[in-house]
């Protein structure tokens, strides 16, 4: 209810402040022989502006340290001896007082300092909640008619305006930076908690993936080797390469180069379709029907092989990234000049010849870049690995076996667990540290690599 | 174009019969390399789009039975042997509204005591007299929940009492199996999760018609069941999932949009603005995973959203969903040809106002199939939110953001990992082909609506 009434209470605010710039503008304009500077819609616009600035940032900082105020008051309600008791004891007097406060009721029988203390931190909230819209309100009110005195045929609200909007927009493309920040910064920070427990080199070049579950008592926190899970993750990208490289580049050259129109508008949205496809469905693909039938293949030509294994994850992972490879390297190999391939053709080459001699070295720093975002895709993959790579964190170089993957620990380690005091949960955040510094050194190759391409033949 | 050019035999008089063979020997060589190539292509491209094709048949074919599902139609007497309760209380004309409240309550109390499981039994045993059943096997035909549904219709119509109706109960998922065939038939007995009895009973009752197969709406009217998979449904993870594209929606677009106008509009071109660039494409190409792990580091763990809520799946969503719709705006805004901006500029409007009164709205259809395919990719995504535990077994419907929920491609994962393979298997097809559906529904209406907007443009 309450932010309820602080969100109608913000948009009267806009709407009347608004109006009011409005009127006033029009009435200035009405009795002045100057023309004014700004229509007045930009008057209208600054004067919400300058109402709801004041106000949100009143409601912004009650929000941030909102908490900590009524915590400290609901702790000079208690008694001295529970505030300076032992800590869980704090807690439970905290929550209890916090629940007859809020009319829950608790179990048991309260104490009458409790009850007392629940009644004020009732009449406390209420209290602070009121002031807080009151003094916001207020200060909004004030920010109004400030701006609606400096209504006049100079003011130059329009360049107020966007400079405002300006500013804004500066601001929302600072989030993309704040998210990097985010990561980087929560992933670090867990990640060296998590190495406070675990020694680097232990965790770098172990070669035994055994995390125990956290009730194993006795400080004893299993094995945590980085390298069959990295081993697992490069098997299982190498296999999805080796399907996908060389069906999606020869797709995309014969889409690009031989394909007669027709062809090339029907077949290269079927491909994509692949793309759009959610990786679970994959997963689910490649173990009720792929995993199977490879398991069926190897019966039938003597190879033990696993339904859930290396191999049946490689696959299903191939074929998601078939048109992201396809797509990619059809507009680096569209891109080459056309008198490139002219030139061939006129020395005699064939058509194949051109492609492979010419289009193709041309092209190959892009078609590169293009693979190495494919492999930090497979890198990153995780359903389809979760599903249908069985899960076996072992250092074996057998693609028929069962394997595990970075992303599948991350899975099994953090899942419905977020208690982040143990080596078991922190260690998600390891490899997701690690995952991260891989993708972004091939992304940033990448990048790199394609960008310096493109610059070539613009 | 062809090689035919080069190749022509020119039949000089110079060229001597040996270099002549050699250069015959080595065009056959090259045609056959460049015939070669050709089908290495075309097989290539047969390979890819036979993947799409049998990726699609294998889920149909496993999904498309799961939209029916068997149920028996019985004639069910409401037994006043079994049904021992007083009649419904009618209010009297000294009674106060609360007190005929409290009596209407009490009764219906009572009435959830009675068995009803007794009144299920005996409507199918009178069905079938002559097969000798314990009550277990008929539990084990009639899915767990049907008996609240005899008893919410008595409760509603206490006039039943005493009457036979014919009612179609839902079967349980195990006689699903059977009678679909997903579980071989040839198993010893004892290992079949459905009694002899009970076997023998569904099979002749779906020869004489009183089991019939369904359309199963189950699917799309209830939540997830453990104790009835008969019932299980989608509604849930379905509602999850609006709420989160909703919240994508309304935060990634949004901003994302205002991004890229700022980058390619207003930023002076400095280290600063360079390094938002590498970052934004940088920040594309990051696994999702990170950003579950992201979640789960800030959102859960440092600002206490509530775990498994669809505003925490959908914060995470939305930062996943934002480079992709910076790139694809500012590929939209690029594509605005620079005249004009200039015409706009040279009339005297201001950057602010050329921009957001003549650039921005011709890149609308560029943005709304950007927003679409990133919506589209975000309702698809399944691994971050297992990070902030969006894979809790939920049962009531989520009524805002904040409750627990799970979302589509969750309870894919949900149902693809129960142990009862045999029914799930189909059932988790069948959620796939919903999922699919949403998704193609999205691609549909961006389409349309971008076709639309061009005409206007």
């Amino acid at each position: 209810m309450n932010s309820l009434v602080v969100a109608a209470l913000l948009l009267l605010l806009l709407a009347a402040s608004y109006q009011i710039g409005l009127s006033r503008s029009r009435a200035v304009a009405g009795s002045s022989t100057l023309k004014m500077h700004s229509r007045p819609n930009y008057h209208g616009m600054m004067v919400a502006l300058w109402c709801l600035v004041p106000a949100l940032a009143i409601l912004l900082v009650w929000f941030f340290v909102g908490d900590d105020v009524v915590r400290t008051y609901t702790l000079s309600l208690l008694p001295p001896e529970v505030v300076n008791g032992d800590a869980t004891q704090l807690r439970d007097a905290l929550r209890r007082v916090e629940q007859i406060s809020t009319g829950y009721g608790v179990v048991g029988d309260a104490q009458p300092y409790e009850n007392a203390a629940g009644q004020s931190l009732h009449e406390f909230r209420l209290l602070t909640f009121w002031a807080t819209v009151a003094v916001a309100a207020g200060l909004g009110i004030i920010g109004l008619l400030v701006m609606r005195a400096r209504i006049a045929p100079r003011l130059r609200a329009r360049n107020e305006f966007e400079a405002v909007v300006k500013v804004l927009l500066a601001i929302c493309s600072g989030i993309a930076i704040l998210t990097t920040v985010g990561i980087i910064a929560s992933l670090l920070r867990e990640a060296l908690h998590f190495f406070s427990f675990i020694s680097p080199m232990d965790f770098f070049f172990g070669t035994v993936w055994a995390p125990r579950f956290s009730a194993t008592a006795g400080g004893d926190y299993g094995q945590y080797g980085l390298l069959p899970l990295l081993w697992g993750t490069i098997m299982v990208s190498t296999i999805a390469m080796l399907v996908a490289i060389p069906l999606g580049l020869m797709s995309a050259i014969y889409l690009a180069e031989y394909a007669p129109r027709k062809v090339r508008a029907f077949a290269k949205p079927a491909i994509e379709i692949l793309a759009g496809i959610p990786s679970i469905i994959y997963g689910f693909f490649a173990l009720v029907t792929l995993g199977p039938a490879l398991a069926a293949l190897g019966g039938m030509i003597g190879v033990p092989i696993r339904a859930t294994s290396a191999l049946t994850a490689g696959i299903a992972m191939g074929i998601m990234i078939i048109p992201f490879v396809s797509s990619l390297s059809d507009d680096i190999i569209t891109q080459v000049p056309g008198a490139m391939r002219d030139g061939s053709l006129g020395m005699g080459a064939t058509k194949s010849e051109t492609i492979r001699r010419v289009v193709l070295p041309a092209a190959l720093p892009g078609i590169v870049g293009a693979f190495l975002l494919a492999v930090s895709k497979a890198f990153g993959e995780t359903m389809i690995v979760v599903l249908a790579a069985g899960n076996a964190p072992i250092l074996r170089f057998n693609p028929f076996e069962a394997t595990s993957t970075v992303t599948v620990s991350i899975v099994n380690q953090l899942t419905g667990d977020t208690n982040f005091a143990s080596p078991q949960s922190l260690v998600a955040f390891a490899l997701g540290l690690t995952l991260f510094a891989m993708t972004l050194c091939l992304n940033v190759i990448a990048l790199y690599v394609v960008r310096k391409y493109r610059e070539q033949y613009e | 174009m062809t090689v035919s050019a080069v190749s022509s035999p020119k039949s000089s008089a110079a060229a001597s019969s040996p270099n002549r063979s050699r250069i015959q020997a080595s065009l056959k060589r090259r045609r056959g390399a460049e015939t070669r190539f050709r089908f290495y292509g075309i097989a290539s491209v047969t390979i890819a789009i036979g993947f799409v094709l049998f990726l699609f048949g294998t889920i149909l074919h496993d999904g498309v039975p799961a939209f029916w599902q068997p149920v028996v139609k019985v004639d069910v007497t409401f037994d006043p042997a079994v049904i021992k309760v007083e009649p419904k209380p009618v209010q009297q004309p000294d009674q106060s509204p609360a007190a005929f409240q409290r009596a209407n309550l009490d009764w219906q109390r009572k009435v959830s005591l009675l068995n009803w499981n007794r009144i299920v039994e005996n409507s199918v045993r009178a069905e079938a007299p002559d097969i000798q059943m314990t009550p277990r096997d008929i539990q084990a035909m009639i899915s767990q929940n049907e008996r609240y549904r005899l008893r919410n219709m008595f409760i509603e119509n206490p006039d039943l009492l005493g009457k036979t109706v014919p009612v179609e109960l839902l079967a349980s998922a195990n006689v699903d199996v059977w009678l679909k065939g997903d579980i071989d038939r040839s198993i010893a007995s004892d290992r079949q999760q459905l009694p002899e009895a009970a076997r023998t009973l569904a099979d002749r009752f779906y020869e004489d018609g009183r089991i019939r197969m369904a359309f199963a709406s189950v699917l799309f009217t209830n939540t997830d069941s453990r104790n009835a998979p008969a019932e299980a449904g989608l509604l849930g993870a379905f509602i999850g999932s609006l709420y989160m594209m909703i919240i994508v929606i309304v935060l990634a677009v949004p901003v994302g949009v205002a991004s890229a106008i700022y980058l390619e509009e207003f930023a002076p071109k400095n280290r600063l603005t360079d390094l938002i660039e590498v970052n934004i494409n940088n920040l594309a190409a990051v696994p999702s995973i990170v950003f579950g792990l992201l979640g789960a580091a800030v959102f859960i763990n440092y600002f206490h959203l509530p775990l498994s809520a669809p505003l925490a799946g959908g914060l995470v969503l939305s930062l996943m969903t934002l480079p992709t719709v910076i790139i694809a705006t500012r590929a939209a805004l690029r594509a605005v040809p620079p005249s004009l901006r200039q015409a706009a500029l040279g009339l005297g409007a201001s950057r602010t106002q050329t921009v957001f009164h003549h650039v921005l709205p011709v890149t609308y259809p560029g943005i709304l199939t950007a927003t679409i395919i990133g919506v589209a990719q975000a309702i698809g995504e399944t691994a971050p939110l297992l990070l902030i535990g969006m894979n809790a077994f939920v049962t009531s419907l989520p009524v805002s953001p904040l409750d627990q929920s799970t979302a589509l491609p969750v309870q894919i994962f949900l149902w693809e990992g129960n142990e009862n393979r045999n029914y799930f298997e189909p059932k988790t097809a069948a959620a796939i082909i919903i999922l699919l559906t949403v998704m193609l529904a999205l691609n549909a209406i961006a389409i349309v609506l971008r076709s639309r907007f061009e005409r206007r443009a």
